[in-house]
């Protein structure tokens, strides 16, 4: 399958496949705006399978989240048609407002307008330690929507 | 310096600023009289969000004897939170007539928005399952106060291990000192959650072993605590009827213990310990609760700055 290159955007290449929609889901990117390009389950050299995403003209996208999301990920950025800047991302130290606890019990569960705050604890298990309750969860093969903040 | 701090679990204090609070409790209890005017003018919140009778009476005896002055609520529909005030407003609002305040919230994490809300001391006076560092301040003390000194013994924890906030605290407070051993004894439902298995134990490569059967255990303690299998824990009342007696320390099982052995219990406390072994030299859980109003003196005190 090929999709055509762009002149200005991002590239988000080797998220393990299956994760892909839940990164879309957290960018949330204006689709009316912006022309987007999602690969879902494609053969990978790398890891036999990955998703891909290309968004047309955005190159300013929250990072520190999508090493949460997507810590295998590349990230390319293209200006004039050419990779600009690649990053390889990695799982952030801190998160914030980026996945919620589900302790029910955690305050965060009831106190509206606090920052959901977690810390990695163990990076070859990808847990994290909410900040309030210490409830750990891991974040390895995270494909759950509901633990992602949305934008709008 | 502990002045201007707050206390939401036992790792915000070094051993040596606890070590200043036993020291100070000590003072205190030699001599309770010196201090019955330490904290005149100053005015202590008791936030409880809550049922509570022994930690709320604690904290506001604690104040009392010390000459200060207790305001606050013990259940929450009789405040603005029955309107849907947030934590954090309640907290503001509450720091601009207090000089220090003590919470119980059934959320786990509370007391850390409340004190991320305003410069006043807070005390975590239990939240949820999860911390209740003034009772581990009173256990600490107990056992400083018996033995000496706080390390070298093995400590048995028994009964509601996943929802016992005190043994959360408890187990987090001792990780730091030499020579503590753990023996936790609970049904396989209620063994101590994920984080402090491998958050504290673990990581900090301290001994310990998961049985159930406390028979099996008892006589290798030097320090038994007992916990109360909580119905406001538990979703499930069918779980909670199922699991609450599941642990009975009774005078036969007291035999198979050492004779220095310390039962401990943050009380309150229902059908675990029966009241036959009250008697018993090595039950110290009532000398527990009365340790606790001057620990939480001590620990008043201190985060108000005040010279003891």
């Amino acid at each position: 399958m090929n999709v055509n290159s762009i002149e200005k955007g991002i590239v988000i290449d080797h998220v393990t496949a299956g994760m892909g929609s839940s990164i879309l889901n957290y960018l949330d990117i204006d689709t009316k705006v912006n022309t987007v390009a999602f690969i879902m389950n494609a053969t990978s050299r790398k890891h036999g399978r990955k998703d891909l995403i290309k968004i047309e003209n955005v190159t300013d996208i929250d990072l520190t989240a999508l090493g949460l999301l997507a810590p295998e990920a590349t990230v390319n950025i293209i200006e004039n048609g050419a990779i600009v800047r690649k990053v390889k991302l990695s799982l952030p130290q801190r998160v914030v407002n980026v996945i919620r606890c589900k302790n029910p019990r955690c305050v965060t569960s009831v106190e509206t307008g606090i920052p959901h705050i977690f810390h990695l604890v163990d990076e070859a298990a990808q847990e994290y330690r909410c900040e309030y309750c210490d409830e750990i969860i891991s974040m390895k093969g995270k494909t759950d929507n509901e633990l992602i903040h949305r934008k709008r | 310096m502990l002045k201007g701090k707050s206390l939401l679990e036992p790792m915000d204090f070094t051993v040596d600023e606890l070590e200043s609070i036993f020291a100070l409790a000590d003072r205190i209890i030699a001599s309770p009289a010196d201090y019955m005017h330490k904290c005149e003018g100053k005015l202590l919140a008791t936030l409880f969000y809550e049922p509570s009778t022994r930690t709320r009476f604690s904290f506001e005896a604690a104040m009392l004897r010390l000459g200060g002055q207790v305001i606050g609520f013990s259940e929450p529909n009789s405040s603005s939170v029955a309107k849907g005030e947030s934590i954090a407003d309640t907290t503001r609002t509450v720091a601009c007539y207090c000089d220090i305040a003590v919470m119980r919230h059934p959320k786990e994490g509370a007391p850390r928005v409340a004190a991320n809300s305003t410069s006043m001391p807070v005390i975590n006076a239990g939240d949820g399952g999860h911390q209740h560092p003034t009772q581990t301040l009173t256990d600490l003390l107990t056992i400083r106060r018996k033995k000496g000194y706080i390390g070298d013994m093995t400590v048995g924890l028994c009964g509601d291990l996943k929802f016992g906030r005190t043994v959360h605290s408890l187990i987090k407070a001792l990780s730091r000192y030499e020579g503590i051993k753990f023996v936790l004894i609970s049904p396989d439902e209620l063994k101590i959650p994920d984080y402090v298995r491998k958050g504290v134990l673990i990581k900090n490569n301290i001994p310990f072993v998961e049985v159930t059967d406390i028979k099996e255990a008892l006589g290798g303690l030097d320090v038994l605590y007992m916990t109360r299998v909580q119905r406001e824990r538990f979703f499930n009342e069918e779980d909670y009827i199922r699991l609450k007696d599941c642990y009975i320390l009774d005078a036969e099982k007291m035999k198979l213990a050492k004779e220095d052995m310390m039962v401990l219990h943050p009380l309150p406390r229902v059908n675990e310990i029966a009241v036959e072994v009250d008697d018993d030299p090595r039950a110290l859980y009532f000398e527990q609760a009365k340790n606790g109003m001057y620990v939480r003196m001590a620990l008043i005190m201190s985060l108000l700055g005040i010279e003891g």
